[in-house]
């Protein structure tokens, strides 16, 4: 059974916000009025003021940025650039520490990518166990070549490439995080927010706990599931590199942002050359244009960039603090109706304390396959939930050994009546099976 | 449309040649990395026939069910029926109709029962 205490200090006031006032802004719920979507940590909804800023581009100056000399080329390179200085506002950056890219799996693979040289032989790369594939793969994959250019037998592939434990609550484990860490640990990379627990990782006394071992570790977070519910600021994180995808925070699909400290983003050997990104090219040798060009080559997805500062935008006018109220609030009530509807059917992932996760839970329903949980949650009752291993196939087989979980997850625009329905479809998906 | 017929569920819950082989002449494994199924086949082949044949694994009811169905089809048979089998042999085997996605549950036993059969085990070659 699930116990938890309310975080004492939120203090909810239902003029806070309104989800039937926040869902006008959403179209899609123009069209489909019926549907509870509980799958915003896969991508959020787009708000209409995002949607007409693509538009707007497209209608109104489309053109190349920083390339053409007319009005329309100007207006776009502009608008561009305007939504560089807002994102490095957003996260307490300086503009030229802002990369955009086309999402959080393209950030992570240009640090991979362009940190590999600067391995040294001994080098070791630590990650955690409640890793996304996207910050994963990148550095196992960054260790085996590692280990091929060492010239050290396969055997030492463990050694080389390090996963921190996770606590039954599902926290990072800190006392296995001393222990695999050491003076050679070249690369850290973590979650901020795991997108199949929930977990909240204290980002910041992490860092201090692995430069007091190791200063010079180079430290890279995954905040594309904290972006979208905390104030992120990463001087005060104090991390090298940190990606997002603004199609997880209202904005739109293809952008991400790779944010990294100045003097390691010129460390990076450029993941993608060409156009753009060049200083001169001649059929002997080619320069690079400075920071954030050299990093950015070839046509970005523009309208895009452009839009993602409407996504900046709204979420500024709402708030963190009162998205953060709101999806506790819904969190807290679907963790303990869920666990006092279904009892020990019911297995919730994750934190125990709503106050340690965001707004998102997974779990399983006696012996029901997840996949069987999604499909008749959307036709029975129009709900839209994930089900699998949501690109951790590690967390989920070597951690928790579990096959597959279902996964709801609650935004500005879900309010008490969305659990509820998931509720009652969930009792729904029970009869199919009892027969 | 409601996927869940209770033919589907019948198999489901009562599969038929659900389990392992002592000594099979052929064996494969697969999964489905999006949702998680996974699916072992193992087969005894005599002179081009299927003469036993079991499924095991974990997945949904979609991909259990209907391996349990494939099963039926081609236990006792030729060889060259099971590599006859389409998508649509599929289909029309469940009587549902499917969404792309869970077609891919759906089609997981068949696609390792084929490959089962360009995979000998050991025991065949002594
Ligand atoms: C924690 C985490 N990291 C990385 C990603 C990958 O994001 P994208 O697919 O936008 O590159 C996701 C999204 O699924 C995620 O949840």
């Amino acid at each position: 059974m699930y116990t938890f205490d309310l975080m004492p200090e939120i203090k909810y006031s239902k003029d806070y916000m309104n989800s039937i006032t926040i869902k006008k802004d959403f179209a899609i719920f123009t069209q489909q009025p019926e549907l509870s979507y509980l799958d915003s940590a896969a991508t959020s909804l787009t708000p209409r003021c995002v949607v007409d800023k693509i538009i707007e581009y497209y209608e109104q100056y489309n053109a190349n940025i920083a390339r053409g000399v007319y009005d329309l080329s100007e207006k776009a390179t502009a608008e561009y650039e305007e939504s560089r200085r807002a994102t490095a506002t957003f996260l307490g950056a300086q503009e030229e520490e802002i990369i955009f890219t086309s999402g959080t799996t393209m950030s992570l693979n240009m640090v991979a990518h362009g940190l590999q040289h600067t391995l040294k032989d001994d080098a070791n790369i630590v990650v955690t166990a409640m890793e996304h594939h996207a910050n994963y793969v990148p550095w196992q994959r960054m260790s085996r070549k590692l280990l091929v250019e060492s010239q050290k037998d396969a055997t030492k592939g463990d050694d080389i490439f390090r996963v921190v434990d996770i606590t039954s609550d599902g926290a990072i484990d800190t006392n296995d995080l001393a222990k695999k860490i050491d003076k050679n640990t070249a690369i850290f990379a973590l979650t901020h927010v795991s997108n199949v627990l929930g977990t909240i990782n204290p980002v910041k006394d992490l860092v201090v706990q692995a430069r007091k071992i190791n200063p010079n570790i180079i430290v890279i977070v995954d905040a594309a599931q904290s972006a979208p519910h905390q104030k992120i600021n990463v001087r005060d994180l104090d991390c090298d590199f940190l990606a997002l995808s603004t199609h997880k925070m209202y904005g739109p699909t293809g952008v991400g942002i790779l944010y990294g400290k100045k003097e390691r983003l010129e460390q990076l050997e450029p993941f993608i050359t060409g156009g753009e990104m060049v200083a001169r090219v001649s059929h002997k040798k080619t320069t690079y244009k400075p920071l954030p060009y050299r990093l950015e080559a070839g046509t970005p997805h523009i309208a895009g960039v452009i839009a993602f500062k409407e996504a900046i935008t709204y979420i500024t006018n709402i708030s963190f603090d009162v998205i953060h109220a709101h999806e506790q609030e819904l969190i807290s009530y679907a963790l303990t109706e869920l666990s006092e509807q279904f009892g020990d059917n019911i297995t919730i992932y994750g934190p125990q304390k709503p106050y340690d996760r965001t707004s998102l839970l997974s779990f399983t329903l006696g012996n029901i396959h997840p996949h069987d949980i999604a499909s008749i949650l959307n036709t029975e009752s129009h709900i839209a939930v994930r089900a699998g291993q949501h690109c951790a196939m590690p967390l989920h087989i070597d951690t928790l050994g579990i096959p597959a979980t279902a996964r709801a997850s609650f935004s500005i625009y879900n309010d008490k009546n969305d659990v509820d329905t998931l509720i009652v479809g969930l009792k729904k998906v029970q009869e199919v099976f009892m027969k | 449309m409601n996927i869940y017929q209770e033919q589907i569920m019948e198999h489901f819950h009562h599969p038929s040649h659900h389990g392992t082989l002592d000594a099979p002449t052929h064996s494969y494994s697969a999964n489905n990395p999006t949702c998680g199924d996974e699916i072992n086949i193992d087969m005894i082949i005599n002179d081009d026939v299927i003469t036993k044949v079991a499924f095991n694994g974990e997945g949904c009811a979609i991909s259990q069910a209907t391996a349990s169905m494939l099963l039926e089809k081609i236990a006792d048979k030729k060889i060259t029926i099971l590599q006859k089998i389409t998508v649509e042999d599929i289909t029309d085997l469940i009587g549902v109709e499917l969404s792309p996605n869970r077609l891919k549950c759906a089609l997981l036993s068949l696609e390792t029962a084929q490959k089962a059969l360009s995979h000998p085990t050991d025991s065949s070659l002594t």
